[in-house]
């Protein structure tokens, strides 16, 4: 039971997808312009992460060691096939506002890094506890990048305005903005890790 | 369909939705092997290639099969099978017959199967150049010119930055933003230049 927690709670800070390993980016920058769009993709992908992972350990016995690769790829593909249909049915507005980066989690490599490296050796369950996870930690750094740069840049969290004597930059909601925010940040948590270890 | 719409297509992937610096396709290659201008001027000639083919290949594919047999959500599975088998062929037959060009290609061509650039502008032309199930005119040659635009913007984005970069070698950076932390600061910079190309419209 501890160790099923111990794999839980790494994906949230030690080995975050985000801040420690800096995988999948792409959509990071792309989609964290408000904390609910950030939210929205942290768990479509969640969702991908657990489903795949879990398929893929299901099978790993099954799949010759040459071919795995297409495999993953395949297994992945249709689980992203199947939160695009679901969040074009229910979620029509995000579904929109997240436009291509939604087929896009198909190449988000935190999905095919933790098949590769954990769910094509462990079982159903880890695999599945460590899937969600890292999709935790990943939604929680997705909210927590779009929460400043919607704080900073739209002057609202969450859609609610904060002030009104608040000029926002549009600047922190425009690229340029998610760059300098992701940059800044990476470079605080390594001078914060360095401290930890003097 | 007209030249202009060639040229709007031109302007508008090379600097005013630059694939790297607005849209946040293909970060990896643009931080991991931007160091050096050699390197990053075969990593986008690589890509240039396979984003070029790939807008061609998933063309073909969305019009002839999936969409005469309404299969469109299997847009996303089909797409990436195809770059992924195209990859790795283009890799086999360039490696037999043009060692040349595997050379400056290197290992990059591999790497690039999983880029989300080639995906991204996959499914940016289906989204673009198809209405209502149906290929908009001339729909074939603007989706290619957009994949050859897009690689070209992946590649001017990347030869920037490595310039920058190497310059940036002999600077007092603080320890803590060394390599990727002081890549993104200079990338929002970059960024923020190209962001003087979004008044521009034809």
């Amino acid at each position: 039971m501890r160790g099923s927690l111990s794999e839980l709670i790494k994906g949230l800070w030690r080995e975050n997808p985000t801040f420690r390993m800096m995988l999948g980016l792409c959509p990071t920058l792309a989609v964290s312009t408000s904390v609910a769009n950030g939210l929205g993709m942290g768990l479509a992908a969640t969702f991908v992460l657990a489903g795949s992972s879990a398929m893929v350990s299901t099978v790993r016995g099954v799949i010759p060691e040459k071919v795995r690769i297409p495999c993953f790829i395949v297994i992945i593909a249709t689980f992203v096939t199947i939160t695009e249909l679901l969040m074009k049915a229910y979620t029509p507005l995000l579904s929109r506002a997240l436009g291509i980066y939604v087929p896009l989690i198909v190449v988000n490599c935190i999905v095919l890094g933790r098949a590769e490296a954990f769910a094509s050796k462990k079982g159903v369950i880890s695999s599945t506890i460590d899937a969600i996870g890292m999709g935790l930690g990943f939604t929680w750094a997705l909210c927590f990048i779009s929460a400043i740069r919607e704080i900073l840049g739209n002057g609202t969290i969450l859609g609610l305005q904060i002030s009104d004597r608040f000029e926002p930059p549009l600047f922190m909601i425009l690229a340029p903005g998610a760059l300098l925010t992701i940059g800044l940040l990476i470079g605080l948590i390594n001078y914060l890790a360095s401290k930890q270890k003097a | 369909m007209n030249l202009s719409a060639f040229i709007a297509i031109a302007i508008s992937t090379i600097f005013i939705n630059n694939f790297i610096l607005s849209r946040f396709l293909g970060l990896c290659p643009f931080i991991g092997v931007s160091k050096r201008t050699g390197p990053a001027i075969s990593m986008g000639l690589a890509v240039t290639f396979v984003t070029t083919t790939a807008s061609i290949l998933t063309w073909l594919i969305y019009d002839l099969v999936l969409i005469p047999f309404h299969l469109e959500y299997l847009r996303t599975i089909s797409f990436i099978l195809v770059i992924a088998f195209f990859v790795q062929f283009a890799e086999i037959v360039i490696q037999k017959n043009m060692p040349a060009i595997y050379k400056a290609f290197g290992i990059y061509l591999t790497l690039i199967t999983t880029n989300c650039a080639v995906l991204g502008v996959a499914v940016l032309n289906t989204d673009m150049f198809f209405m209502k199930g149906k290929a908009v005119a001339g729909s074939f040659l603007l989706s290619v010119f957009q994949g050859f635009g897009a690689g070209v913007g992946f590649t001017l984005a990347m030869v920037l930055m490595s310039g920058i970069r190497e310059r940036l070698e002999f600077a007092e950076i603080p320890a803590c933003l060394k390599d990727a932390p002081i890549t993104f600061i200079v990338a929002s910079l970059m960024s923020l230049a190209f962001l003087g190309f979004s008044g521009f419209k034809i």
